[in-house]
């Protein structure tokens, strides 16, 4: 009945090239960091330059002054047309421009409007405010003892239940504690054999997306269009609707291509000030970023992470205790979740009997942090993979050797209690244990260039619970568009989702257009985050194909064709209406089950609908005279179930693994009382071609996901998690030092080489 | 400020714009003629996706003064291909999956370009060392080396004799 052209089976695990790929090699893919509308204002904010303070005054009378200039906005003007204009996913902490308090540096507090963006910043300059500075808290540690306090009152959400007791508590800076118990850690420390402990640190580091932050509103009464590079727009609806009083069918939130996310661009960030501005002025807005200024708008959790672990005379891990610090800067943002949803995983891809977990979001008075490609995975593992390597040495067994005998295999609880199903992390860890040759030794080098290797392995959870629409709309002469929220960032989506209706249809993945996001047209989508848009979207365009195509069945028999006949869909419509005209819309609607932890436990028999497994592997150079590291071989192994697209997840999991490889070897935000010192990509380096190291290698391991959309789960960020610990691992492995604080820069090598000899390096300026 | 009027040959047409001499060419690219495949992202010539060629050399067009440009030639991406025909270092860049977001990717194909120009048969060394200049933050590297190289044995079967 279909066009029979392709086979079943025929569309998904195929390497379709990207299917917007003309798009992007001719320059026409549209951004909203480049896009205009007539008549459109553009925003430059004023920002703080203080990290706790009382706003005592704000003078924009020189920035009004200046000929140009459309108006200066602050604070007061924005309460005018919004009274409570305070968002946030998990806590409505975070104000349009600050009232009456900053709370870190680069904090938003007033906003100039002109036609030319250069006017804008020239006048955003003269305006002037003076502070009561308050004293700041910058370190999660120091948050945690509640002695300088961020905010006065807590003001959560409401959205998730875990955090409804923490409404109106004063005199803490502690966002969410989350509590897993299982068994008795302190019995089993008394009896192991031997008990270590170690405390690790990760700094804070930033998504540095190419295209910045950048959101365009137009208001009218009607309602309001706002165009932005989000990786949420059903969020972005729901909040801007519920900070206007509107329902949701007056706010349309437009999404075009992204110049990467990484988790920056998730829940609010641009989106409320571009609709205030918006409403004050009555003309479209737009508020477009410098790369100086994502510095100042979210940013990857800083941690420390105290960890203690006993282990048996026969190298079994009997007991772990996790103490986790995650250093959420000034608003809430995602924190909380990355706090319970990374939480309960800290004790490591390891089957222990006793785990005590304690994991904290903190305020401080910090830039924001959220979600970078892990939510928080990538920092545990830095320290609980560090931390199974130093007692492997401890304990002078093999490192390869000890995490087996301690692995999480299939069917066993995993800390919450919930089974481990479809988990091949030991297949990952036995591939990057044979492509190192792991069981032959390795050349050491010479003089004072020497050689070392490390592995490590990781599981992260998907959030949950999550759900996902779709629409599957097939029009009259058998041609077809999809339409899903999933926004394509670069992972591919739009591609996978294509080659999923397209096996369903069995029409070929590129013949099916797929709509730009807007709300007013793309179903829900809980958002483009955390690996979780292959699995639940792609179930959701698999239930939407699959009732379209019962409902073309119904056609054809309506329309009197034989069952199984092979009419084109064409025809079908041709019969039924007489001509060529009607359409057909299959929808499918997809949340998996999930049981929340019990809150004094942290206990459930169903954390997740998938795991996503990691292993990796490095080789290393380390230079004993400078401290300088070269990464020679990165090897990276993901279970990603069933690979829909080979190549794509190829990309996926080199382009992770080397943004990672930038998080461990260098990039760190220096941050000097509170003021972020290299805000630019001159002071601060990513990874470029010179870094990519020589032996880069990257593997899916053959998997199948049952509960998968044929068989696959997400990939997203699977291959950040485990690169740090491999390379800090490869460095004591190749000269003996024990980093425990990323980045592992030549600096911070050099010392620990230095430190305990007779040339010790001197503190840092 | 002050405003002046620039010709300059723009992707083989004669163009003029009203400018203020403190616009760089990226704005004037854009605002002026539509064109958006050179985007400004560091704004600091560090990153290479505001790329454009000016008489024949590529320049950081977010640093670049569009009145610098009067009387020139610029070539942009938009001119690599050729109506519907892309240019090999384009089909090379999607055969091997050479981008992710694609943000960056007008400046990669601009450099490739330029790099295959000088040096039709460029090895590992030579293609890391020549796009040093741009930053992809999806980290498409390992595939952009290798569409690199796809590209200069297209180059090369398209010039071969027949």
């Amino acid at each position: 009945m279909t066009e029979a052209r392709h086979e079943v089976g025929s569309q998904v695990g195929r390497s379709l090239p990207r299917i917007e790929a003309r798009t992007k090699v001719t320059g026409r893919a549209e951004y909203t960091h480049t896009m205009q509308l007539a008549g459109m204002l553009h925003a430059k904010l004023f920002r703080s330059t203080v990290a706790h303070g009382r706003i005592k005054s704000i003078d924009t009378s020189a920035a009004q002054r200046m000929p140009g200039v459309h108006r200066v906005i602050t604070s007061r003007d924005i309460r005018r047309v919004i009274p409570e204009p305070y968002y946030g996913p998990a806590f409505h902490d975070q104000p349009i421009l600050a009232i009456d308090k900053v709370h870190y540096v680069g904090e938003p507090v007033a906003a100039v409007l002109a036609a030319d963006p250069h006017v804008a910043e020239a006048a955003a300059a003269l305006i002037v405010a003076e502070y009561d500075e308050l004293p700041a808290v910058f370190d999660e540690i120091e948050a945690a003892k509640n002695k300088v306090l961020v905010h006065d009152e807590l003001r959560p959400a409401g959205t998730f239940a875990d955090l409804k007791h923490l409404k109106g508590r004063k005199g803490t800076n502690t966002a969410l504690d989350f509590k897993l118990r299982r068994g008795d850690v302190e019995h089993a420390f008394t009896t192991a054999a031997r008990v270590f402990e170690h405390t690790f640190r990760t700094q804070k580091v930033l998504h540095a997306a190419l295209e910045p932050f950048a959101s365009i509103a137009d208001y009218r009464d009607s309602g309001v269009t706002i165009i932005s590079a989000s990786q949420g727009p059903s969020f972005v609806r729901t909040e801007i609707a519920r900070l206007l009083g509107w329902p949701e069918n007056r706010v349309r939130i437009k999404v075009p291509y992204l110049g990467g996310g990484f988790g920056g661009k998730l829940y609010i960030k641009l989106e409320a000030i571009a609709t205030a501005l918006s409403m004050i002025v009555r003309r479209p807005v737009k508020v477009a970023l410098t790369m100086e200024e994502q510095f100042y708008t979210i940013t990857k959790h800083p941690s420390t992470f105290r960890i203690k672990t006993g282990v048996d005379k026969s190298g079994r891990i009997t007991g772990r205790k996790c103490e986790v610090y995650w250093n959420g800067g000034a608003y809430a943002d995602i924190g909380p979740r990355v706090t319970q949803k990374s939480g309960f995983t800290a004790s490591g891809p390891y089957d222990i009997d006793n785990v005590w977990i304690d994991s904290y979001a903190l305020y401080t008075n910090l830039p924001p942090a959220g979600a970078l490609r892990g939510f928080g995975i990538p920092q545990l593992v830095w320290a609980y993979e560090r931390h199974t390597d130093i007692m492997a040495r401890e304990l002078r067994l093999d490192p390869l050797e000890f995490r087996r005998r301690n692995i999480l295999r299939e069917g066993r609880p995993q800390a919450t209690g919930t089974i481990a199903r479809d988990i091949k992390l030991e297949a990952a860890l036995d591939r990057v244990a044979a492509r190192l040759r792991w069981n032959e030794a390795l050349e050491r080098g010479a003089g004072p260039l020497r050689r070392g290797r490390g592995l490590a392995i990781a599981m992260k959870a998907v959030i949950s619970p999550t759900t996902s629409v779709a629409n599957v709309n097939i029009a009259a002469d058998g041609s077809i568009i999809l339409s899903c929220g999933t926004v394509d960032m670069g992972q591919g989506s739009d591609t996978a989702m294509t080659q999923i209706v397209g096996e369903v249809l069995n029409v070929p993945a590129e013949s099916v257009r797929v709509t730009p996001r807007d709300t007013d047209i793309t179903p829900y989508d809980m958002g483009t985050l955390g690996s979780r848009s292959l699995f639940h979207m792609g179930h959701a365009v698999r239930l939407a194909a699959e009732e379209a195509r019962e409902k073309l069945k119904a056609l054809a028999r309506e329309v009197g064709e034989p069952e199984g006949s092979n009419a084109p869909i064409s025809d079908l419509f041709r019969k039924k209406y007489g001509m060529q005209a009607g359409n057909i819309i299959g929808t499918g609607t997809y949340k998996p089950d999930y049981v929340p932890p019990d809150p004094a436990s942290g206990a459930t028999p169903n954390a997740t609908p998938f795991w996503m497994c990691a292993a990796a592997g490095a080789e290393v150079e380390v230079d004993t005279e400078t401290g300088a590291v070269r990464v020679i071989r990165l090897v990276n192994v993901v279970d990603c179930g069933r690979p829909l697209n080979p190549k794509i997840v190829e990309t996926q999991i080199s382009g992770a693994a080397l943004m990672q490889l930038g998080f461990t070897m260098f990039e760190k935000m220096q941050i000097d009382g509170g003021q972020v010192t290299n805000a630019s990509l001159a002071d601060y380096k990513i990874p470029g071609m010179l870094d990519v190291p020589r032996g880069m290698e990257s593997e899916a391991v053959a998997a199948h996901q049952s509960n998968g959309p044929y068989g696959a789960k997400g990939v997203g960020e699977t291959a950040t998690f485990c690169v740090s610990p491999a390379i800090g691992n490869a460095i004591e492995d190749a000269c003996g030092v024990r980093l425990t604080e990323l980045p592992l820069n030549a600096e911070a090598v050099l010392r620990a080489l230095r430190s305990g000899t007779d040339q010790p390096l001197g503190d840092a300026p | 400020m002050s405003r002046r009027t620039i010709a300059f040959e723009l992707n083989g047409e004669p163009v003029t714009a009203e400018i203020e001499t403190h616009h760089n060419l990226v704005e004037v690219l854009q605002r002026d003629f539509n064109l958006t495949g050179a985007r400004e992202s560091c704004g600091q010539g560090m990153c290479g996706c505001c790329t454009v060629l000016v008489n024949g050399t590529a320049v950081s067009g977010c640093l670049y003064l569009a009145a610098f440009v009067d009387g020139a030639q610029v070539r942009t991406v938009e001119s690599l291909a050729d109506g519907d025909t892309l240019s090999p270092v384009q089909e090379a860049f999607i055969e091997a999956g050479a981008f992710q977001c694609g943000y960056c990717t007008p400046g990669f194909l601009l450099m490739a370009t330029q790099l295959l120009d000088e040096n039709p048969d460029p090895d590992d060394d030579a293609i890391r060392h020549y796009l040093s200049g741009n930053l992809c933050r999806c980290a498409a590297y390992p595939e952009i080396i290798n569409a690199v190289k796809i590209a200069a044995r297209k180059r090369k079967g398209a010039t071969a004799p027949a």
